[in-house]
């Protein structure tokens, strides 16, 4: 522990010395990626830059490694604790072997959260998820429905049986399913996260099921397949495909007409709502507890949970009205 | 350093025989050579981070800059003797994996720290001696058997652990990948520093040091002198495995876990290191103070250009032009001299 208090004592020597000249008031939050050049990232750094220019005092410091590995990332937060950041929000490469590095970061006075890929609780503040099982389970029923005003058959297209994100979603889903009466779930069926099985299993759900109006793929790879799927058949505007899909991927199919909306994450939203917790955490003007209420600007609020997660909000609905925005994007 | 030592690129020895050069005195010799060149370059490098950032000059953020080379340059002292040797092992970082596994199953077993330390040398040593033996004993080409045992190795890691990992390793194994021996002091820097040091009396005072040499001159020369070749070559590689286990047992510590991609891409870099050291890749000459310098200049150069926030991708960039220039360099001056 005498390590610690001497580590701690050199950084506010130091910081003392140098806090007329280099700090200048400003609030550096570092905002690191899980590799610099992924589209995603990118979007999460402009909305980062969003949320800096709304609060004037903030400067973003966007980094991250080359490739997606621990090893590189500890090497990028160890060069910001030397440059004693005042936050560094993070979506890790890895959930445990950030944790030594980042508790030393918390150690010497650094706020630490995670975003979108979350670290051991122990090695960050708070963990920021970009939406929560019941809402991304409620988006998917709802964006089905709303195009099916007089109701009708679906069916979920999923990835294994065994996929605990798709399992706990569709569990979240059943769950809602009585505040639409006039939807029918009439089968589930798993495409395995493979495209040629899941487009398979598309084009049987259509023979089987001749009246169906929606299919519901709560995966990037199951939704383009089906999509797919149902130009071939053509029955674009017979079925509508929807779920949780990549706009780069089904920008194609939303032109077409084959899916007429779909949800995921909003990268930008996320950056910006990271942004703003690592700010007002820095700041002191939230703690993060369990049971905490965080502001995040123009997303509201996020409320902690038992292990100081947080959703942000429902998965953001792409259409045509958006799609070329971001197609390019993620 | 022994007068036999550096053997000047212009007068290549001819069939292992080595004569030595004493036109020029000891003294003029070190200051054109290789480690002095790195010296500077490591002074320059220092001086330019300490201007380019207000941050550089704080004992414990290089401190923390010494983790970005600590573990690759104690597998990059046995690299250097193997590449010496004319031999290459490009699954090192593969056996970090597996002796990470290996520990990381034994720890579940709820096996103590001692044990945990002796089986990732142990691991280390078993995959030094496999690849060992399919280069000594069946002649295979050693770039080809360790691509190969490159994904064997790694390999046995995903198949234990798939995309699982293995945390919760007892208190007292972070001591060598968090803990310090003093002051800013890390275990890590006391490992590699001792490493260092044996090396560099293995390879530069000891018998099997010159035969070291003899092999990656002329290894057939050699085996007619009545060295036995296989039998070095074969040491060369449990050295190097040794070595990995030993940067397997501080990486598990320092990272807390096991996940099968750890140290991945490890093996180009410390190939990196060893060759900015001043080894040649054919084999025959190189030193370890050269890997040391070359070592220190890779650590200064990431962890300066960390702390200006450039981005990972122009790092390669700048470490890619370094290597080519500093190696360029001898050979632009020797031809301006020629002509």
């Amino acid at each position: 522990m005498s390590i610690l208090r001497k580590a701690l004592a050199t950084a506010a020597m130091a910081s003392a010395l140098m806090a007329g000249a280099a700090q200048a008031e400003q609030l550096r939050i570092a905002l690191v990626a899980k590799a610099l050049g992924i589209g995603f990232f990118e979007a999460a750094n402009k909305g980062a830059q969003e949320a800096a220019a709304e609060l004037g005092d903030v400067e973003i410091i966007y980094t991250g490694p080359t490739d997606t590995t621990a090893e590189g990332q500890i090497e990028v937060i160890n060069s910001l604790i030397a440059q004693r950041v005042d936050a560094i929000a993070v979506s890790a490469n890895d959930t445990d072997a950030l944790v030594p590095t980042l508790k030393r970061a918390m150690d010497r006075g650094i706020t630490v959260i995670s975003w979108d890929s979350g670290v051991a609780p122990e090695g960050r503040q708070m963990h920021l998820n970009p939406s929560s099982a019941p809402l991304i389970g409620n988006m998917i029923i709802k964006l089905a429905a709303d195009e099916l005003p007089e109701g009708g058959d679906v069916a979920v297209l999923s990835a294994t049986t065994t996929s605990t994100n798709q399992n706990t979603w569709i569990a979240e889903m059943d769950k809602i399913k009585g505040d639409y009466p006039d939807i029918n779930v009439v089968a589930t069926v798993y495409g395995d996260d493979l495209a040629d099985k899941s487009y398979r299993e598309a084009q049987g759900l259509m023979q089987s099921h001749p009246d169906l109006k929606a299919i519901i793929a709560p995966t990037s790879v199951g939704i383009v397949a089906a999509a797919q799927a149902v130009t071939d058949a053509g029955k674009v505007g017979q079925v509508n495909v929807t779920g949780l899909g990549l706009p780069s991927e089904m920008a194609g199919h939303v032109k077409s007409g084959a899916s007429k909306s779909f949800a995921i994450w909003n990268p930008i939203d996320l950056g910006y709502s990271a942004t703003m917790i690592a700010y007002h955490l820095a700041k002191d003007h939230a703690t993060a507890e369990p049971g905490a209420t965080i502001p995040i600007g123009r997303m509201g609020e996020v409320v902690l949970d038992d292990n100081a997660e947080a959703a942000m909000a429902d998965p953001f609905v792409y259409d045509e009205t958006n799609i070329d925005e971001f197609s390019s994007v993620f | 350093m022994s007068p036999h030592d550096s053997r000047l690129p212009d007068h290549p020895t001819t069939a292992g025989r080595h004569i030595p050069d004493r036109l020029t005195s000891p003294a003029a010799r070190a200051l054109k050579s290789w480690e002095a060149l790195l010296l500077v370059v490591a002074i320059a490098i220092f001086i330019m981070n300490a201007m380019a950032s207000p941050w550089f000059l704080d004992p414990w953020s290089l401190s923390d800059a010494t983790f970005n080379f600590t573990e690759k340059a104690m597998i990059a002292f046995a690299m250097a003797m193997l590449i010496v040797a004319g031999e290459i092992d490009l699954s090192v970082g593969a056996i970090i994996a597996l002796a990470s596994t290996v520990m990381g199953v034994a720890m579940s077993a709820g096996a103590p720290v001692p044990v945990l330390v002796l089986l990732g040398l142990g691991t280390g040593l078993a995959c030094g001696a496999f690849n060992g033996l399919l280069v000594a004993r069946f002649g295979l080409p050693s770039i080809v058997v360790t691509i190969g045992t490159m994904s064997l190795f790694r390999g046995i890691s995903y198949i234990v652990l798939g995309d699982g990992a293995f945390t919760g390793y007892p208190a007292g194994f972070a001591w060598f990948g968090q803990g310090y021996v003093f002051w800013v002091v890390t275990v890590e820097l006391v490992i590699f520093a001792l490493a260092a040091l044996a090396f560099g009396i293995l390879l530069h005072r000891t018998n099997f040091g010159r035969m070291v040499y003899a092999i990656g001159n002329n290894a057939t020369a050699a085996r007619f002198s009545g060295i036995r070749v296989d039998r070095i070559r074969f040491i060369l590689f449990l050295l190097t495995g040794l070595m990995s286990g030993v940067a397997a047992i501080c990486l598990t510590s320092r990272l807390g876990s096991t996940r099968p991609s750890i140290a991945s891409g490890f093996e180009l870099e410390v190939v990196t290191i060893v060759v900015l050291g001043g080894v040649s890749i054919l084999g025959g000459s190189g030193t370890i103070p050269g890997v040391v310098l070359a070592a220190l200049v890779m650590g200064l150069v990431t962890f300066g250009l960390g702390l200006m926030n450039v981005p990972g991708i122009v790092m390669s960039i700048v470490v890619g032009a370094l290597l080519i220039g500093v190696i360029a360099l001898p050979r632009l001056l020797a031809m301006a001299r020629g002509r």
